[in-house]
């Protein structure tokens, strides 16, 4: 039987991915342009990519894109959705961005309740500089700078992204989710739907965790990746909606 | 308000109001002081025009909020005093060859460190060197009065957008808390009414995608943008040079200072020609660019350049550079958020000069 390729979104521009094989960003691209097209968002979409392996996104997504120095992402998502409220703005940001250096922007964009929507990419390890440790860097994982395993004695312990801001009344949609199964990319699919729609309503702050696999710092096969998200990563940031309130964020907004 | 549109207006409210009046429509913020009276006006003003306020959790925030806002096309503003704008440094470099206008505040405290909240004109460096990482300059402009203030915060919205470039008004603690009366000359634009840019980000409806940027990992586009923005600044170098002379005419000696410090020199030079000294005053208004060629000009009968600084002495590196051997150059400077009283430099200004004629003699 022959099989059909799916065709590219629309939202997606003719490319090569610069990605490593097996790496989750390409995956975690394509997901959101569906979502873009099928909500029919396109044309009011602003995309704000992250540094690192990431920030050549614009390279991918067919929609207008700036650039943000690293953390900094979502207070340039807020100026542009300040200043035009109508847009649709996205940042796509890796897990150092989201918690470490830009933990100040992200916790305060949430609490402040920014229609904005992050797509976070939790790999566990700082790809583009070479696999240095991550806040989210498991205990025990090795890395280049954890080379004999992250201690928590040291270097304190994963941060949970979803987890951190579920407290703030402003973040209203907050779910984890991966790519490493068939079951898990659709998941991830509809959670950033959700995200965006989340946004359309004006209902407040939405973020979407992906556990997303980077083969080549975590020096496993792509196939050996995705099951150590299922064996080892998810067993310490559970897979699932973290937060959901907007029901109750709707009936205030609506009474306000 | 109406009749004279004259108002008498404390330094940091004339800027506020000189933004609104200006179509800001964006302004980003967080508390310092001796600037906390703009971030205030502004709450209260961008609200009641139905425009953007708000305050940031950082100056780091506030100046990527900017950043994010500017691509947008939108005429946006941030302010605060010197150990935040060493913060709002990182952006600040991004801003520029991003291409995005931006209207950064200054009101300059005492440093470096936390330093003090006294009125100090120690970030000249910064100010006039880029201030972030890489090749870049800002446009940087001192007023001395609060009409200046109001008029050059216009001007500097302007020049924001004609050049795409990020425009740094630098006053000081002494700037933005004197009140003096302003008038309003020119009309008051509404953000509506700015011309629309070709480059924004607003989404791709009936045209193509665009990205803004500032990573160009090939090295030869990465050169070939740093020449283009070179080439800006030989532009904006030629063109926006402001400056102002005063008794020059016959002068053998030229005390050189902006901002607070002109204002001073003002006093003490008056007092010199009062006691028949042929001193006269340059006050760059623009500080980069530095007003290089009125230096250079001045160099044909001035003997002396004597720069005057709130700061152990930054601008009298501009003055040597434009002087260029050709004059003797010396430097008093008051650091740390002191501010000299007019007698204090008369006293050095007719030392210097009496010097200079003693030297002359011989």
């Amino acid at each position: 039987m022959k099989k059909r390729r799916p065709a590219r979104p629309p939202t997606m521009k003719e490319a090569t991915y610069h990605y490593c094989p097996g790496c989750g960003h390409s995956v975690i691209h394509r997901l959101a342009s569906e979502v873009i097209d099928e909500l029919g968002i396109a044309d009011r979409a602003i995309g704000v990519p992250p540094a690192g392996c990431a920030v050549l996104a614009y390279n991918y997504f067919d929609v207008d894109m700036t650039e943000a120095p690293h953390g900094r992402a979502v207070a340039v998502a807020t100026g542009i959705k300040r200043s035009l409220p109508d847009s649709i703005v996205f940042s796509y940001q890796g897990d150092g961005d989201l918690a470490a250096i830009g933990t100040a922007e992200l916790v305060h964009a949430a609490n402040r309740g920014e229609c904005i929507t992050v797509i976070g990419v939790n790999n566990a390890v700082y790809g583009m500089t070479g696999g240095q440790m991550a806040p989210t860097s498991l205990l025990g994982m090795k890395t280049t700078t954890s080379p004999f395993g992250r201690d928590s004695k040291r270097d304190g312990y994963p941060i949970k992204v979803c987890e951190l801001l579920a407290s703030l009344e402003g973040a209203v949609y907050l779910e984890r989710c991966a790519v490493n199964s068939v079951k898990s990319i659709r998941r991830t699919k509809k959670a950033l739907r959700e995200a965006f729609l989340t946004q359309m309503n004006g209902t407040g702050f939405s973020l979407v965790e992906v556990l997303s696999p980077c083969p080549t710092n975590w020096k496993l096969s792509p196939a050996a990746s995705w099951k150590w998200i299922d064996d080892v990563m998810s067993k310490h940031f559970p897979i699932g909606i973290i937060k959901d309130t907007r029901k109750d964020k709707e009936k205030e907004n609506n009474a306000g | 308000m109406k009749k004279s549109d004259k108002r008498l207006m404390r330094g940091t409210e004339a800027i506020g109001e000189a933004a609104i009046r200006s179509g800001c429509k964006c302004y980003f913020g967080y508390p310092i002081t001796p600037q906390n009276e703009l971030t205030e006006y502004m709450a209260r003003r961008m609200t009641e025009t139905g425009r953007v306020f708000l305050q940031s959790e950082s100056e780091l925030a506030a100046i990527n909020m900017v950043m994010g806002a500017s691509t947008t096309g939108a005429r946006v503003m941030t302010s605060s005093s010197s150990p935040g704008i060493s913060l709002k440094q990182e952006g600040i470099s991004f801003i520029a060859p991003m291409e995005l206008p931006a209207v950064i505040v200054n009101v300059m405290r005492g440093g470096p460190g936390l330093g003090n909240i006294a009125p100090s004109q120690g970030d000249y460096f910064q100010a006039t060197r880029g201030g972030g990482h890489g090749d870049y300059r800002t446009i940087v402009l001192a007023p001395a009065s609060v009409q200046e203030l109001f008029d050059l915060t216009r001007k500097a919205f302007d020049l924001a957008d004609e050049y795409r470039t990020p425009v740094l008004i630098l006053a000081d603690g002494m700037m933005g808390q004197m009140m003096e009366p302003v008038v309003f000359k020119d009309r008051p634009v509404e953000p509506e009414e700015l011309p629309e840019k070709s480059w924004t980000l607003t989404g791709a409806k009936d045209r193509p995608s665009r990205m803004i940027r500032s990573l160009l990992l090939d090295v030869n586009v990465e050169e070939e943008q740093n020449w283009r923005l070179y080439r800006k600044y030989q532009k904006i170098s030629k063109r926006e040079v402001k400056c102002e002379e005063l008794y020059m005419n016959g002068a053998e000696m030229a005390v050189v200072a902006y901002g607070t410090a002109s204002r001073i020199a003002k006093a003490a030079v008056k007092k010199c020609i009062e006691k028949n000294m042929k001193v006269g005053l340059i006050r760059p208004i623009s500080l980069w660019p530095f007003p290089e060629n009125v230096i250079l000009e001045r160099t044909r009968h001035i003997d002396h350049f004597m720069s005057f600084e709130m700061s152990t002495g930054q601008m009298v590196e501009d003055v040597r550079l434009a002087v260029n051997g050709k004059a003797e150059v010396s430097v008093y400077g008051r650091p740390g958020g002191v501010v000299p009283t007019p007698a204090e430099l008369y006293r050095v200004i007719s030392r210097t000069y009496n010097k200079m004629k003693r030297e002359k003699e011989k």
